[in-house]
């Protein structure tokens, strides 16, 4: 089997170095007696003799003693690739969590997968990591009569909520290490959810919409059946609100579908200053709409945050829009990026982007609140500016997926800034 | 039943038992949450029954601490532990009673129509909670106390959504007085959750001085106001 990894490849080699030195020493310490003879009896220099010497070693070491068939041979009489295959290469390459413990319980080895949902987990006691009644009662299952309980359901909460099918077993024969194995069935669970909520909310949303619809319609069929500038009023008041009631199952299908998605595939990266200057672009109408001038105060080099394209655009069109909408008296909204100050010891690097407007601000008590879905700080405004009360439950949630986070500052009548952080890419 | 063990496996069985009742505390909020938002009355009875298990385990949990001490009379690190497994267990039952207490004010709740953007506030307000509350119980298991400067943190946003919470709830009582009653439960329910939250920072606080033999650090107060940083995501 090949090894990737550099450092491994080059101790490999210089153990078959060694090897060769060593098989070829007798040979080898004949040449140097010989060649140090020759050259002190032709008068030469010493340095010419090491030179020699090491030449020849360096020819014994580099060059295969034996023909490769003869070191193949060898190799497969010894081990066929599926008994070299170690059992933790094995667990690594599956996707799925893989916990093994001993018989108190103790981890003693976690794959990466059960690493990235779990959090370190060597060494810890299971009990005390898997709390609910049902993982506890798995555990102590698995431990007294050593056979293979039935596999139990569990939820991990944070970051993002999953659902896992547990299954419990020994590993192989009298070993006195157990295997715990976490099947994920979040997406089968979020579908369900998703349908509930979508339901649950949609219903509720939608209910004054329609019930102020069926109302103009009474009104046309009635009172207004023959005042033409009155039907005219309301058939736009009407299309408003079934522009709105389009624009709230859309935004409420965007935030099901992201909640749907699984955890972000590692390793997605995106451009912040390309992001935020595209979205800047795309928002240039409805800035000079509202009166409103976006300054960029973007570095001229990238800045590299975890995150698809498509998500933190998704992210930044509800800031500036926001900014744009409720700010717009302030005149002005300035979008900035910035990696941010070395952290603590420990953390991961950070950058942050922030959109700033000057507007009204939000005042302190509903600062903690704006991220819940339908909150809106007043709601006939959030209105008047089309505005359905998801954005920032979205922009919050897709901040969740990549291990970012929002910060919220305001001065009440001057404004505020979101700030994004995001881990560096 | 008399069995001999050695210390470390006494040490051991208190940090299991803690660890259960933790697991069974944390399901009582969530069921408690839950019943009180789908007005699901069998699931706030089972809470309520599952109470009692919470005050057995307290108990047990005491007497077989202060069985510990008066045999092996620990030191130090070890009598930190020992006193630390009393006052989490002693937390987590006040956490039970908690989510107890919200379970049993369900069924006033949901006789009344209830405002949905308070009802969502409150479960906003339970997932910070509940967060909280695993947080630092995985920190029991894993002992990174490291992690818990973030306890604060958490706190604080607990306590700016509850007030945000608590003021929304006198607007709304002030409106119409038919919604005092319904209000008034869901103010108690708030401020119980608040309270779980305060819980869980003692939890993380005696967590903090059992590994370190220090204080976990205060929060520190310069940008407090008007400004709050939401949802740390963190791993
Ligand atoms: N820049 C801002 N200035 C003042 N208030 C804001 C700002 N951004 C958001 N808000 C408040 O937060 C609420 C929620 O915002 P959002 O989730 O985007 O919903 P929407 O814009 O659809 O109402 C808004 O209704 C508004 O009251
Ligand atoms: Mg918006």
């Amino acid at each position: 089997m090949s090894d990737a990894d550099p450092e491994s490849a080059a101790a490999g080699f210089a153990r078959i170095a060694a090897g060769r030195l060593a098989e070829a020493r007798w040979t080898l310490a004949a040449a140097a007696v010989a060649i140090a003879g020759v050259t002190f009896a032709a008068g030469g220099s010493w340095l010419v003799a090491i030179a020699a010497i090491a030449a020849v070693a360096c020819v014994a070491a580099l060059t295969p003693w034996r023909t490769r068939a003869m070191r193949l041979a060898e190799a497969t009489a010894v081990r066929s690739p599926i008994d070299r295959l170690s059992a933790l290469r094995l667990a690594a390459a599956v996707s799925d969590p893989l916990v093994v413990f001993d018989r108190s319980a103790t981890v003693v080895q976690a794959n990466p997968a059960a690493e990235a949902v779990f959090g370190s987990l060597r060494g810890v006691d299971l009990r005390l990591r898997f709390r609910a009644p049902e993982m506890q009662e798995l555990i102590r299952q698995t431990l007294d009569d050593a056979t293979h309980p039935a596999p139990v359901d569990y939820v991990e909460r944070a970051p993002i909520e999953r659902l896992f099918r547990v299954a419990a077993s020994p590993v192989g024969d009298g070993t006195g290490l157990f295997v715990l194995v976490f099947r994920d069935q979040s997406e089968a669970r979020r579908i369900d959810r998703m349908r509930a909520d979508f339901i649950a909310n949609a219903s509720h949303e939608l209910r004054t919409p329609l019930a102020s619809i069926a109302g103009f319609i009474e009104t046309l069929r009635g009172p207004a059946r023959n005042d033409p500038k009155a039907q005219a009023r309301f058939l736009e008041i009407m299309q408003a609100q079934t522009e709105r009631m389009a624009r709230l199952i859309d935004d409420l299908l965007s935030l099901s579908r992201l909640e749907m998605k699984p955890l972000a595939a590692p390793g997605q990266s995106a451009d912040l200053v390309e992001v935020i200057a595209g979205v800047a672009d795309t928002l240039t109408h409805l800035a000079a709409e509202a009166g409103v001038v976006v300054e960029r105060n973007l570095p001229a080099e990238p800045v590299l945050a975890a995150g698809s394209r498509d998500e933190l655009t998704q992210v930044f069109e509800n800031l500036l829009e926001n900014a744009i909408k409720y700010g717009r008296s302030g005149g002005r909204v300035v979008v900035s990026v910035a990696r941010a100050p070395a952290q603590a010891a420990g953390g991961r690097p950070q950058v942050e982007a922030s959109v700033r407007d000057f507007g009204p601000g939000i005042s302190e008590e509903h600062i903690p609140r704006v991220t819940e879905r339908f909150y809106r700080v007043d709601a006939e405004s959030s209105r008047a500016q089309k505005g359905t009360g998801l954005g920032l439950a979205i922009v919050k949630h897709i901040l969740t997926r990549y291990g970012g986070r929002l910060s919220i500052a305001s001065q009440p009548g001057h404004g505020a800034a979101f700030t994004v952080h995001l881990p560096a890419a | 039943m008399h069995i001999v063990r050695s210390f470390d496996e006494d040490l051991k069985y208190l940090s299991g038992r803690i660890a259960a009742m933790g697991g069974l505390a944390e399901r009582m909020v969530e069921e408690s949450v839950s019943a009180l938002v789908h007005a699901d009355e069998t699931l706030a009875r089972k809470v309520v029954a599952d109470d009692l298990l919470l005050d057995i385990a307290e108990r047990e949990i005491d007497e077989k601490a202060i069985g510990i001490i008066a045999r092996r009379q620990p030191l130090a690190d070890d009598l930190r532990e020992i006193i630390g497994a009393i006052r989490i267990s002693a937390d987590l039952e006040r956490v039970g009673d908690l989510a107890k207490n919200n379970a049993k004010r369900v069924v006033a709740i949901t006789a009344a129509q209830q405002p949905v953007r308070v009802v969502r506030g409150l479960e906003a307000l339970a997932e910070l909670a509940l967060g909280q509350l695993k947080d630092v119980l995985d920190v029991y298991a894993t002992r990174a106390v490291s992690t818990l400067a973030s306890v604060r943190e958490r706190d604080a946003q607990i306590d700016a959504v509850y007030t945000s919470l608590f003021r929304e709830l006198l607007a709304s009582m002030m409106e119409d007085a038919r919604n005092i009653t319904p209000c008034t439960h869901l103010l108690f329910c708030a401020k119980n959750l608040e309270r779980i939250g305060d819980h869980a920072t003692n939890v993380a606080e005696t967590i903090y001085y059992a590994a370190t033999a220090e204080q976990l650090p205060e929060r520190s107060r310069q940008d407090k106001s008007h400004s709050v940083t939401l949802d740390v995501a963190a791993r």
